[in-house]
């Protein structure tokens, strides 16, 4: 039986080159199903649009597309021309006529006939000469054993592995129904190595049954070949799940570590918790907006690249924004955490009114750079190239800032001062200055985290109140004073998140959450690293 | 009482002086008796009249008061802040709604025994936790129940393990920004986005029955007048000596051999329970409860009556939501898009230049004429 197959396969493969070495494929139209698309008869016309189709090479395409677009014209003698701007080709061999016949009439299309039409061209583009559009044609197929021979006929001419894979995929898929046992088994162990949930759905309907219970398929050997290839599919697809989830967790990850981290340094140095924090983000999402706005109005020919001059933009408008707010707010508040956070919540409402009456309530429209929209393919995962750059750009962050905290004597100061402030100021770190910094700094990388986000989500007056919450749940199971507790809380609220949100969803999944911190505070009340000390009260 | 006398404070001794005592039977007579009478028997010809708008708006202030009151137990005398009581008045409220939804009858949109939401949801019965919610005192034994057994529970868990502060504070805000995701599904059986509202009836009386409104109006005042007696009786206690002990010096009261947990839990649980109660007098008045109720903004404003009426005294919570409310009321009807800068520049304002809030910093003035008292602006936050 299999050997049957094979020859076949070799017989329509040497077939299919044979064709594609005839010279010009027109030879494959056929006069006479060209002419029957003139007829009077609807289901004539649709017969011979199949016959075209049938041949599936570039001739009928064009002709196909002229049906479409309501370019073919027919002489009384069944003589089927497709009519261009300024010419006329003969639509059998694709020539150009020069003298125009006479009576030529117009083959006019039904919607019927157009759907057909549309289905038969999305076959026929696996003949396309674009590599592109053969790929994404061959994904389109839908199995069906009438698809068989085009699809041997595509197989024989593709050269493309990567095409060449999704069309043998297809031609199994398509041969389950066939009524050879050999067959089947032969495409179920080609589909077992897939990793489409399409495709097990295909297979789960060999193992359905019938109303009396029996089994629809036949043969036992098929039916258990069935049922251990939709194992080997399930297997797979949740290697690649978890993949995908894990990625997603790294990415909602990195996103609330560059929101929390400029928090963790100002909570660590201050022991204040900054509630305007989020507006931080905000600004920097309408830094990034406004610097898009420039380039798109001064420089529209390096619009692909406002972002790289975005980041330091939202850099320095948030953390110019969070000095100002040290210098006249909260430093007069230090020593009263509980009226810090007040007075800071009163400066977040003031900001965001600001921002809804300088650009409006409504969000705004950051769009992303050419070169980070797509993504990359990687197997069945789908990595887009914006989250891929946000995560390096995270962790080239994290990088800069562990620079700027063990490597400098700023950073020397944050630590002395968060480690021991009244030591600190007796032996000459001026506290207040460090203060200042500091603040600037977290608010900073804030604007940073905005300035990420606009790539990624709306920019709106309220993006800055959708993810405070979430990094305060960072800063409180990380602990604050030392980068480390921030990073790993972050990755494990965003990991622990996907995984759990596909089981028990979003809104349970952030409830979930707050329990197991509360829970693990239990065992460790300082988060994940805290720093020893001896102080009653920390 | 041998309490107090144990424990001598400078100053008034007894419960209330007797301007206090005066005070306090003046403010029931005019909510039972005053505005009732202005309400209802006066003629709206009259310009003594009270209008139904001018009724609900000042029970929904009193109910306010309430909950500010609640507060001021917790962060004013215990120095406790949280940032999340409108989740205990949202659930007090939701859970007299239920109550409420079911006095309905067949006369939603529907003519179904279920609420409409639940019509429209395609649910067949309540489900199991809107049981017994038909019998009035079991549901008003609800909106004690459920904020107590919730305060209690995480309260035991946040104070075990010694979380204060602005971590405190913080955890307060994300537990009251879950419960608004969780009542924002419709799957979580109250009425999803839109929450509870077209009440008709209240123990067999309809609700838009001007003699109703009175009598919730009514029991408004006189819970906020218990509210005020119970903090009062409280701190004067030993306990409320404790308590503020622990909003001064919570490491030497612990080194002075107490264990502040089970103070700090019971003024906790007994905060949220106020608060609930206030949450299901303010329902059937204001006639509508969803789930904004319970976002952390909300929450927060309730700091901040306090801190503008003055924390850690008697009547500050109740000048401060009189305030606020009265200019939100204000702004909201004539320059809506300032009411944010206004109150974004409260809450700065009142945290830099008045730490003690209003009525701290009158009495602050009336101790020391001319100047203020050596003890302005030293408050433990």
């Amino acid at each position: 039986m299999n050997r049957c197959n094979r020859l076949a396969t070799v017989v329509a493969v040497c077939l299919g080159l044979l064709l594609t070495l005839a010279g010009p494929a027109a030879a494959a139209l056929d006069a006479a199903a060209l002419a029957k698309l003139a007829s009077e008869d609807a289901n004539e016309r649709m017969e011979a649009i199949d016959a075209i189709a049938a041949g599936g090479d570039e001739a009928a395409m064009r002709v196909l597309t002229a049906l479409q677009d309501g370019l073919l014209r027919v002489t009384p003698k069944g003589q089927v021309f497709i009519k261009q701007r300024g010419s006329l080709l003969d639509a059998l061999t694709g020539a150009a006529v020069e003298t125009e016949p006479e009576d030529l009439a117009k083959i006019s299309i039904n919607n019927r006939m157009r759907s057909q039409v549309e289905g038969v061209m999305a076959g026929l583009r696996i003949f396309s000469t674009d590599p592109k559009q053969r790929l994404e044609a061959a994904r389109a197929i839908e199995p069906e054993e009438k698809m068989l021979a085009t699809l041997d006929k595509a197989l024989a001419r593709e050269s493309v592995a990567e095409i060449r894979d999704v069309l043998e995929v297809a031609r199994a898929a398509s041969q389950l129904r066939s009524g050879d046992t050999g067959a089947r088994l032969a495409a179920i162990t080609r589909l077992a190595g897939s990793r489409d949930p399409k495709i097990k759905t295909l297979l789960l309907a060999l193992l359905e049954t019938d109303a009396q219970s029996r089994p629809l398929e036949p043969d036992a050997r098929v039916r258990e070949a069935a049922a251990d290839a939709v194992r080997a599919i399930d297997r797979r697809l949740m290697v690649y799940d978890f993949a995908q989830r894990l990625f997603a967790g790294v990415s909602l990850g990195s996103i609330l570590m560059l929101a929390a981290l400029g928090l963790a340094i100002t909570y660590g140095l201050l022991g204040v918790i900054n509630m305007a924090h989020g507006e931080m983000l905000m600004i920097g999402a309408y830094a990034a907006y406004a610097t898009q706005s420039l380039f798109r109005a001064r420089f529209p020919g390096a619009l692909d690249w406002y972002l790289v001059c975005a980041v330091p933009v939202a850099f320095l408008s948030a953390a110019a924004v969070g000095v100002v707010l040290e210098r006249t707010v909260i430093r007069w508040l230090y020593g009263r955490p509980l009226e810090t956070l007040l007075a800071t919540w009163g400066i977040s409402l003031v900001l965001i009114q600001s921002v809804r009456q300088l650009f409006g309530a409504q969000n705004v429209e950051v769009a992303n750079p050419a070169w980070m929209s797509g993504g990359i393919e990687l197997a069945a995962l789908a990595l887009p190239w914006n989250r891929i750059v946000i995560i390096g750009f995270a962790l080239a962050v994290l990088l800069l800032m562990w620079l700027m905290l063990t490597r400098t004597r700023f950073g020397l100061f944050v630590r002395g001062v968060t480690q021991n402030r009244a030591m600190a100021a007796c032996v000459g770190v001026p506290t207040a200055r460090v203060d200042m910094l500091a603040f600037g700094l977290g608010s900073g990388i804030a604007g940073l985290a905005g300035c990420a986000l606009s790539q990624i989500g709306n920019v709106g007056p309220d993006l800055g109140q959708s993810y405070i919450i979430d990094s305060f749940m960072v800063v409180v199971l990380g602990g604050v004073g030392q980068l480390a507790g921030t990073v790993y809380a972050a990755l494990g609220l965003g990991v622990a998140s996907k995984f759990l949100e596909p089981y028990i969803g979003a809104v349970p999944t952030k409830i979930l959450i707050l329990v197991l911190i509360i829970a693990f505070i239990q065992k460790r009340p300082q988060g994940l690293f805290a720093l020893r000390g001896r102080s009653v009260e920390a | 009482m041998s309490a107090a006398a144990a424990f001598p404070v400078p100053g008034d001794e007894s419960l209330f002086s007797g301007r206090g005592w005066t005070a306090l039977v003046a403010f029931v007579i005019a909510v039972t008796v005053v505005v009732p009478v202005l309400f209802l028997a006066v003629p709206e010809t009259s310009p003594l009249h009270l209008s139904a708008y001018a009724v609900t708006l000042a029970g929904k202030i009193l109910c306010y008061c309430c909950v500010a009151v609640a507060m001021n137990l917790i962060w004013g005398y215990t120095g406790i802040l949280s940032l999340g009581h409108g989740l205990f008045f949202a659930l007090g409220g939701y859970a007299f709604g239920m109550y409420l939804m079911r006095m309905i009858g067949r006369e939603g949109q529907y003519q179904s025994d279920l609420p409409d939401f639940m019509v429209f949801l395609d649910w067949k019965a309540y489900p199991w936790y809107w049981s017994f919610t038909d019998h009035f005192w079991y549901a008003a034994a609800l909106v004690v129940i459920a904020p107590a057994v919730l305060a209690f529970v995480f309260g035991f868990f946040a104070f075990r393990s010694r979380i204060r502060g602005v971590y405190f504070s913080i955890i307060t805000q994300a537990l009251t920004f879950a419960f608004m995701l969780l009542f924002f599904r419709n799957d979580t059986g109250f009425g999803g986005n839109n929450g509870f509202t077209d009440f008709k009836r209240i123990l067999g009386y309809r609700i838009s029955d001007p003699a109703t409104r009175a009598a919730l109006f009514a029991a408004t005042g006189l819970f906020l007048a218990g509210c005020l007696v119970l903090t009062r009786a409280l701190v004067r206690s030993r306990t409320g000596r404790i308590l503020t002990a622990i909003r001064d010096s919570e490491g030497r009261l612990m080194f002075s051999g107490y264990n502040p947990l089970w103070y700090k839990l019971f003024v906790w649980t007994l905060s949220a329970v106020l608060c609930g109660i206030a949450g299901a007098l303010y329902l059937p008045q204001v006639g509508i409860i969803n789930p904004s109720e319970m976002s952390p903004a909300n929450s927060i404003e309730i700091a901040i009556w306090v801190a503008v009426g003055g924390r850690g005294t008697l009547l500050g919570p109740l000048v401060g939501a009189g305030l606020v409310n009265g200019a939100k009321s204000f702004f909201t009807q004539t320059f809506p898009e300032y009411w944010l800068f206004f109150l974004g520049a409260l809450f700065i304002a009142v945290t830099l230049f008045l730490p003690r809030g209003v009525v701290g910093w009158f009495v602050a003035r009336r101790a020391a004429p001319g100047a203020q008292g050596p003890e302005a602006g030293k408050v433990t936050a």
